[in-house]
Order: C-alpha cells, then sequence, then structure tokens
C-alpha cells in the first residue's frame, strides 16, 4: 500500500500544480458548456469525478487481463457503461439537472481527461490508487469548473446556485448583467485568465520557448 | 508485449467478457431506475400545466411532489382530441404520449406546411381542460412545439374558455441543449411570460393575429407581444409554433368547435 504522502500527491496534485484542465488543457469542451451556472458546474463536478473514479478503480483491477491491441475499446467500453449509468441516476435523482445537463453527460465519455488518466495512471498502477488520482483528476476539474461557474454566473446573472446576490435592471435592480458571461465564448478568457494566474506562481508550468 | 494475454482466443474472451459484464450493468441500471425516471417526467410536465393554469403555487417552498399530484388529479382532466376532426376520441389522456405517437407512422402524419419544423405530428393530441372547485371550465391547455434556434421547444398554451384570450405560455422543455441561456433560454422568463396575459389570438375578422414583434406599436395592441431581445430566431421559433399549431394543420378545428360551446 502505498504511502501517506505519496496518496496526498495523487489526490491533491491535479487541483492546481497538475490540473488537467489550467495544465494539461483537456477537457475544454465541457467546461465552456457547463459552467454557465454554478448547480450544473457542481453537478457535472460530481458526475466527472464518480465516472473518472470508477473507470480508473475497474480499469486497474483488469488491467493485467487487458490485451493490448484492444486496450482503449476495453477503456471506452468500460468508460461509456458508467457514464450511461450516471447519466440515469441523475435523471432518476436530480432531474431538473440533468434536464439542462442534457448532452454533456453523455459527453463525458469523449472526455480527454476520464480517458487520459485511464491510459496514463490506471493501466500500470494499482486499484486503490487509480481510485484516488480519479478522484484527484475530478477536483482539478471541478476547481475549474467552479471557479469559472462562479464569475459567469455572479457576472451573467447576479446570482450564485441560483441565489440572486446583485439586483438585475430588468428585475427593478441596479446591476446591469454581462450578457457575454452567460455565452461560452466567456469561458475561453476565464479559463485563459485562471492559466495565466496558476503559472504566475507556479513559472515552472510555462512551456519552454522554442 | 507478446505475452498469452495477447494471443487470439485470449483476447476474444475478454472482449466479451466485459461486454457482457458492462451490458448487465448498464440494463439493470436503466431497468431499475426507469419507474422513478418517468415519474420525474410526469411530474415535471404536470408541475408545468399546472404553471400554465395559474395553479402552481412558487412562493414560499413551493409545491411538495404531492401538492403538484393532489392539484393536478383535482382540477386537470387531459383529453384526446383529433387534430383532423377537432372531435375528442376514447383514449386516455394521461397515458397518451404524443411524442411517441408522432414518431409511428401510423398514426402521425407529415405537415404540407411545416412552418414550425415539427417534422411529424400525431394524429390525435392531448388537451388540458382545467376547472375551479365548482366544476366550471376555467382553461383550456395546448400543448405546442417547434424549432427555435438550437432546439426544438416544447411549451404549453393556456387560454380561457373562449379560446381567444391568452392565460399563459410556458416553455417546459427543449431538445438538445435548448436555447442560448439569457437571450433564447429567456422565453421561460416569467417577466416575459407575464407578457403573455391577457393578449387575444384572434382579432375581429377571426383571423389568427398574434405577433410576436420587435415593433413596440404592435407589442403594446391586445394582439402584440415584445419579442426576446437578442433572440430574433427564437422569438421567430415562437410565432411559427402559434401559427402552426393553431393553424389548420394544428388544433384549429378543435378551437372552432371548443368556440361554439363544444367543451361544456
Amino acid at each position: 500500500m502505498a504511502d501517506a504522502k505519496e496518496l496526498k500527491q495523487v489526490l491533491t496534485g491535479p487541483i492546481i500544480s497538475n490540473n488537467p484542465i489550467a495544465l494539461q488543457i483537456l477537457g475544454i469542451c465541457s467546461a465552456l458548456a457547463v459552467t454557465s451556472k454554478m448547480e450544473t458546474a457542481m453537478v457535472m463536478t460530481i458526475a466527472l469525478t464518480a465516472v473518472c473514479a470508477f473507470s480508473n478503480l475497474f480499469i486497474s483491477i483488469i488491467r493485467n487481463h487487458i490485451p493490448s491491441s484492444v486496450r482503449i475499446i476495453v477503456q471506452m467500453t468500460i468508460i461509456a457503461s458508467l457514464v450511461i449509468v450516471v447519466d440515469q441516476v441523475l435523471q432518476a435523482y436530480a432531474y431538473d439537472v440533468a434536464k439542462q445537463l442534457s448532452v454533456f453527460v453523455g459527453l463525458i465519455i469523449t472526455n480527454c481527461i476520464v480517458m487520459g488518466r485511464a491510459e496514463a495512471y490506471a493501466m500500470k498502477t494499482p486499484p486503490m490508487m487509480s481510485f484516488m488520482d480519479g478522484i484527484g483528476n475530478g477536483l482539478g476539474y471541478g476547481a475549474i469548473l467552479l471557479a469559472v461557474g462562479f464569475f459567469r454566473e455572479l457576472f451573467g446573472n447576479g446570482s450564485l446556485f441560483g441565489v440572486e446576490l446583485l439586483k438585475k435592471v430588468s428585475e427593478g435592480g441596479w446591476y446591469e448583467p454581462n450578457g457575454m458571461m452567460l455565452l461560452p465564448p466567456s469561458a475561453f478568457f476565464l479559463i485563459g485568465g485562471i492559466i495565466w494566474v496558476i503559472r504566475i506562481y507556479k513559472p515552472e508550468q510555462v512551456e519552454a520557448k522554442g | 508485449m507478446a505475452s498469452k494475454k495477447d494471443s487470439f482466443g485470449r483476447t476474444l474472451f475478454v472482449v466479451i467478457g466485459l461486454c457482457l459484464i458492462c451490458s448487465i450493468f448498464v440494463s439493470t441500471a436503466a431497468v431499475v431506475l426507469k419507474p422513478i425516471q418517468q415519474e420525474n417526467k410526469l411530474l415535471d410536465r404536470q408541475k408545468y400545466i399546472l404553471e400554465a393554469a395559474n395553479l402552481l403555487n412558487t412562493k414560499d417552498a413551493g409545491m411538495t411532489k404531492e401538492q403538484i399530484l393532489e392539484t393536478y388529479n383535482k382540477f386537470v382532466e387531459a383529453k384526446v382530441v383529433s387534430l383532423a376532426t377537432g372531435e375528442f376520441v376514447d383514449v386516455d389522456g394521461n397515458s397518451f404520449d404524443m411524442e411517441k405517437a408522432a414518431r409511428d407512422p401510423k398514426t402521425s402524419f407529415i405537415p404540407e406546411n411545416d412552418i414550425a419544423s415539427v417534422k411529424r405530428v400525431a394524429n390525435d393530441a392531448v388537451v388540458y381542460l382545467v376547472h375551479d372547485e365548482a366544476g366550471t371550465l376555467k382553461t383550456v391547455i395546448l400543448p405546442i412545439k417547434g424549432y427555435g434556434l438550437w432546439s426544438t421547444m416544447y411549451a404549453f398554451l393556456a387560454l380561457d374558455p373562449d379560446m381567444n384570450t391568452i392565460q399563459n405560455l410556458v416553455y417546459y422543455d427543449f431538445s438538445g441543449s435548448g436555447e442560448t441561456p439569457g437571450l433564447g433560454g429567456e422565453v421561460q422568463n416569467p417577466k416575459w411570460i407575464a407578457k403573455w396575459h391577457g393578449k387575444k389570438l384572434y382579432n375581429d375578422q377571426g383571423e389568427l393575429a398574434i405577433k410576436v414583434t420587435k415593433n413596440p406599436a404592435v407589442a403594446q395592441t391586445e394582439y402584440g407581444v415584445d419579442a426576446l431581445s437578442g433572440a430574433t430566431l427564437t422569438s421567430n421559433g415562437v410565432q411559427y409554433s402559434l401559427e402552426f399549431w393553431l393553424g389548420k394543420e394544428g388544433f384549429e378545428k378543435f378551437i372552432d368547435k371548443a368556440r361554439d360551446g363544444g367543451l361544456s
């Protein structure tokens, strides 16, 4: 069993120092699509974390039996099955949010983070650590999603988790919402800004010029 | 890596085994969760029907599941109408699935003038009759749908029993990823829904006159509703949905019959 230090590294490493979105620039598509509200960003985070953790776990359990010629398709089968189950569970227990996330839950199947962790980590690591790695990467993804969702919902709609904080002009208040924040491109600017800030504090993340 | 696990037989065995396990896993989840999902869908739809009929209490914590069911069962009657004749047909409205019927060529038709891009329309449609405590007809709710910018938009159009005065136009579902939040998605904004209250569908000559418009002079009349700014195509979609469903391939016959007192 791995020691506590390695465990901590696997769990918290992906949040800032090895963030799947900010450093590896993976999973951008869904980060643009589901972050116009905190609630959807939150549910998407939970869904992706669950899929990533369990796909890592199952793939790691059978890693010594997966024939290398078909390993990608085996990983895809496991991931796809998990995503369908997550989608079904959301439709049963969080119907309103599932309706808003619609196609993006299904698109977790093609999320590069899940595939990337399965191929790069779970294929050569024991199950427990793989599971933790899945959770860590899910959290790293979620951290960016929630940060982006925070700015987009607050400035685009004047609310957080649907609770109104800045009263909008259209409802008799003073706040003129920034409509661009609700459109997917704004997430590009925000993610770009986040990457910039992270790299100011962690200059080692800056790619070598060349 | 030319080990034993890469042999042809072993590969086949692993792949088939994995597929079997995964399919059992997925189908079990689908079957086990299906009743809950259908209940959610139905409840969601009933909630919007109550909203269209002004029976939904959105204040405080809103209504619980039980309250929605109770109110719905008490006041709302779902009936099935034949679009071709405008007559009621003898089918249970609560179990009739318009979407399913629209997919089956036997129970649906392709409209000639498909301005709302609905593709196929079921021969029969559900209408919801809402009564008050005394059993008087208060509201007639017609389900409509049409293509906006990104998605097919589903709505309930709630009318007074005169079949002319609009009580509400409530959008309750969108296919795919829905309309743009903040722009087309504003069809669900209560402020916009409020603009429909009391507007008239038909002018004095009996022609369909309702218009989603950018012209403020028209929007102030009783036939005009202010279009959503920044969402021209969604607004057009709303207009076309109304024109289609109130037209002769939609509820026209039923509305004629209902206006002549066919409902009371």
